[in-house]
This record gives structure tokens, sequence and C-alpha cells, in this order.
């Protein structure tokens, strides 16, 4: 047996080639960081522009970002609040904190997001024709883990300007599709309410046959994506429910949030 | 070897995709659109070169019960630099990599480069190996790129070549394209190309596959 085989020096070159390895990753971590998040946070704002169909690739998003009001609701009682700052709020994180959030029933849970937060930070903007256009942030579990995005409905509370997601794990190509431009644009103009009030919308096995009444209450299922399909129904029914926005989308429809 | 042998032989007598058949996972999955196309090329060059150079490095250290472990740390390490560069430089197109980058790890071309040349050669000439082959391997991408992307969307990097018949145009567009069996297709008839171009690259049949049982072949 030569040396470089023997049991010090195998232990010795695992170790050795383990420390420099970790240092050469952790470092590229550590300095790429900053980076990283930034990029993260402009990703954040231009999903937030685009759901609203405000997007403009002419300008940068910082400066449309401008234009937007970010407001904190209060999802029990439905109303703007002021108790807590938007600057710096982590909706996500706020979700996970036993001392922001409430743990849901599990019957009530039908999006599977375990605990919604006290406090949700809601975008209002205005589109150069002076429409209004509220950006609801929504979650809920698809097949490999949960999808984050955004929902924006006209000041009606009840026309849909666009869906999107800015994190998810879903199968590229298949579940991953919820990203196509194509699919999202399906979502602009559907009505998420019956007019008596209760939730009318709804993501469909199939395409959506135009000339039947009530298609503006639906919208295509992704194929070969029946799971992820489910997940963005059942968020959606959630997130528009008594749980979610429920409240405060009444308030808005009275226009006493 | 002489530096340009190294370089460029993998192209088009010994590319990793053609004749090595490695690699076509990726080549399937990440062609759809020619910008992440190059953006894969150029991740998987980078570390397949690196890797090369750092495994040919600690090659006469690498005990070698573990060595395919050594490998694959360094490998690993690599993609992970990748990968954190990406989503620092580039977030939009690591995003749409998305998986694609951490599975460079188990690129066959990497690893077997790593383990069929690097263990053997000196770092420089293991480094040229490395790029060589990245080369071969983006030789392939970029032709699968280009077709899938010109045809299947009516674009080049996003420009638009073909006016689509659904935008206005008069082209449309081949959806087989946009799917990765597409790619299987197109791989397929390159490596006929190839192989019609120079014949020296056609397998021999390894074996023969005889009659189901003997009684046939006598019947025959």
């Amino acid at each position: 047996m030569s040396s470089r085989d023997s049991i010090a020096k195998t232990l010795t070159v695992a170790t050795l080639l383990c420390v420099v390895c970790s240092v050469i990753v952790s470092t590229a971590a550590v300095l790429l960081k900053p980076a990283q998040i930034a990029n993260k946070e402009l990703d954040f704002k231009r999903n937030i522009l685009s759901a609203a169909g405000l997007l403009d690739p002419a300008s940068t998003v910082e400066k449309q970002f401008e234009n937007i009001v970010v407001k904190m609701v209060d999802l029990e009682t439905g109303k703007f609040s002021t108790a807590v700052s938007p600057d710096g709020y982590d909706q996500t994180k706020a979700a996970k904190e036993p001392s922001t959030s409430e743990a849901l029933p599990k019957a009530d849970d039908i999006a599977k997001v375990r605990r919604v937060e006290d406090y949700a930070k809601v975008y209002i903007a205005q589109t150069d024709s002076g429409k209004k256009v509220v950006v609801l942030p929504v979650r809920g579990y698809g097949l490999w883990g949960t999808l984050y995005g955004f929902l924006a409905v006209e000041g009606d509370m009840n026309t849909v300007v666009g869906l999107g997601f800015y994190d998810h794990k879903e199968t590229p190509g298949l579940g991953g599709e919820v990203d196509n431009p194509r699919w999202k644009a399906l979502w602009e103009g559907k009505k998420l309410f019956n007019p008596d009030g209760s939730i009318a919308i709804s993501v469909i096995k199939g395409s959506v046959d135009t000339s039947v009444k009530g298609s503006e209450y639906k919208v295509d299922g992704l194929s070969g994506a029946t799971l992820t399909t489910k997940g963005v129904h059942n968020l959606i029914q959630f997130w528009l429910g008594e749980d979610g926005y429920g409240p405060f989308i009444a308030n808005m429809k009275k226009g006493k949030a | 070897m002489k530096a340009k042998e190294l370089l460029f032989k993998p192209i088009l007598d010994d590319n990793p995709i053609g004749l090595q058949i490695l690699g076509i996972c990726s080549a399937l999955a990440v062609t759809s659109s020619l910008n992440v196309t190059l953006v894969m090329c150029i991740a998987l060059t980078t570390v397949t070169a690196f890797s090369n150079f750092f495994v040919s490095l600690v090659r006469n250290h690498a005990p070698g019960s573990i060595r395919i472990i050594v490998q694959m740390t360094i490998i690993a390490s690599l993609v992970i630099v990748v990968d954190q560069v990406l989503k620092a430089v580039a977030y939009d197109l690591s995003k749409q990599l998305s998986v694609f980058v951490g599975l460079i790890i188990t690129n066959c071309i990497v690893m077997g480069r790593a383990e069929a040349f690097a263990m053997k050669n000196p770092p420089i000439p293991s480094f040229l190996d490395g790029i060589g082959n990245g080369l071969g391997y983006s030789f392939f991408l970029i032709i699968l790129g280009v077709i899938r992307e010109l045809f299947g969307s009516g674009k080049l990097l996003g420009f638009e070549i073909l006016p689509l018949a659904t935008e206005g145009g008069w082209y449309i567009s081949n959806g087989l394209l946009l799917l990765p069996p597409s790619a299987f297709f197109l791989i397929g008839l390159i490596i006929w190309g190839i192989r019609a171009f120079k014949p020296a690259q056609v397998e021999h049949d390894e074996f023969k596959i005889a009659h189901n049982s003997t009684k046939t072949a006598e019947v025959l």
C-alpha cells in the first residue's frame, strides 16, 4: 500500500479538502449576499408592478414603485391600520411568528398556509388612466412548496387586473407554467365575486368556453399540473374568504376601509 | 497533447454530447431559449474547466478510495459558487435556469472529464480539456437553442425574427420545438449529420442480437 492510500492520509486529505471548500463556498455566499438581497427586493417590487399591469420596461423599477402607496391592513377587522409601520415589515416572516400571527384550524386552512398574520401589507397604485389598483399578497401550497404571489384587483375589488407568483417550487415546464405570461394574461378582466357577494372565481380543469355564460368567473387550469392548479384555486378561495382579505374587501366595497 | 487539440477536438471529433452521449438531460431542458442556453454554456464550461484544474492539482494526493468523493466535493463547491454569482449578477436568468445550475453537479461531462482526464494529466492541460469539452457541449446547445427558439417562438435572444401568426405576422410556430422532446430529435439528427461527415465515429455493434430460441433459428 502506498503512503497516499493510508488511513491517516485519507483522513487528512478529506478534512483539508472539506475545510478549503467550505471556506470558499461560505466566502462567496457572504460576499454576494447583499447583491442577492437587493436583487430579490427588486424582483419583489417588479412582481407587484407586473401584477398591477404597471410595469414599464423603459423606466427603472425603483422609480415606478415611488407612485405606489403601501398600507397596512388589519386582517381581522378588514380596516387600514397604523399600528404597524409598513417599512421593513416582512409579511412572510410575520406569518411564522406566534406573536404576530394566528394559527388556523385545519378545516379552514384550504390553502395550507398554517398561520395567518395579523397584518397584511397591501399596495395601492393608480394607473395612467386614473384607475385604482389594489395589490394583495397571497400564498398557498402547490405541489412541492408554497407559492408566493400577488393578486391585483381594480378599485371595485371585483375585477382582476393580474395574478403573478414571485416564488414557487413547482415543476419547471408543468406547474412552473404559472409564470407563463400567456396563462397569467387569462386572469385579466375576470370577476371574483357573484353579484350577491359570494366567491365565484374558480380555476377549472381544461379550458374555458368563453361563449358560455359565467366564463368571466372561470380560468383555465394548467395542463399536466393538476395539483398546482388546485393549489392556485385554493389559495385564491382562501385569501378572498373570511380568514383572508374577505373583511377588507367588504369594507373597501363600502368605502369604509 | 497540444493545446489546440485539447481545445478544439471535443467540438467535432470527440463531442461530449455527439460522441460520448453525455449531458443530454440539461441539453433538453435549457435550450428552449437561446439566452438561457448561453448562460448555461458559460456556467458549465467554467465549472468543467475549474473542476478539472483543481482535481488535477490534488490528483497526486487524493487517496484512491475516496477520489470520487474528492471530485464531487470540488465540483459541488464550484457549482454552488457559480449559482451564487448568477443569483447576484443575473437574477432573472438564474430564476429561469432554476434547478439546472444545481444539476451541473450531476452532469456526466464534468465528472467524466475529472475522472478520465484530470486524474491523469497536469493542471494546465486539464484546464484546457475542461474548456474544450465545455465548448463541445456549448456547440451542441447553441445549435439546439437557435433552432428551438427561432422556429419555436419566432425569436432569437428575445428579438423577433419571424413574426408570429398569433401576433399578426405570417409564421405559424412549431409548438413541439418548445417542448423538451424536440431536442431529442434534433440531437439525433445532428449526430447523424456528424457521423455521415465523419464515418470513423460510427459505432460497431458490440454484440449481435440472437433469435429467441435455437429452434426458430434452425427453422430459419
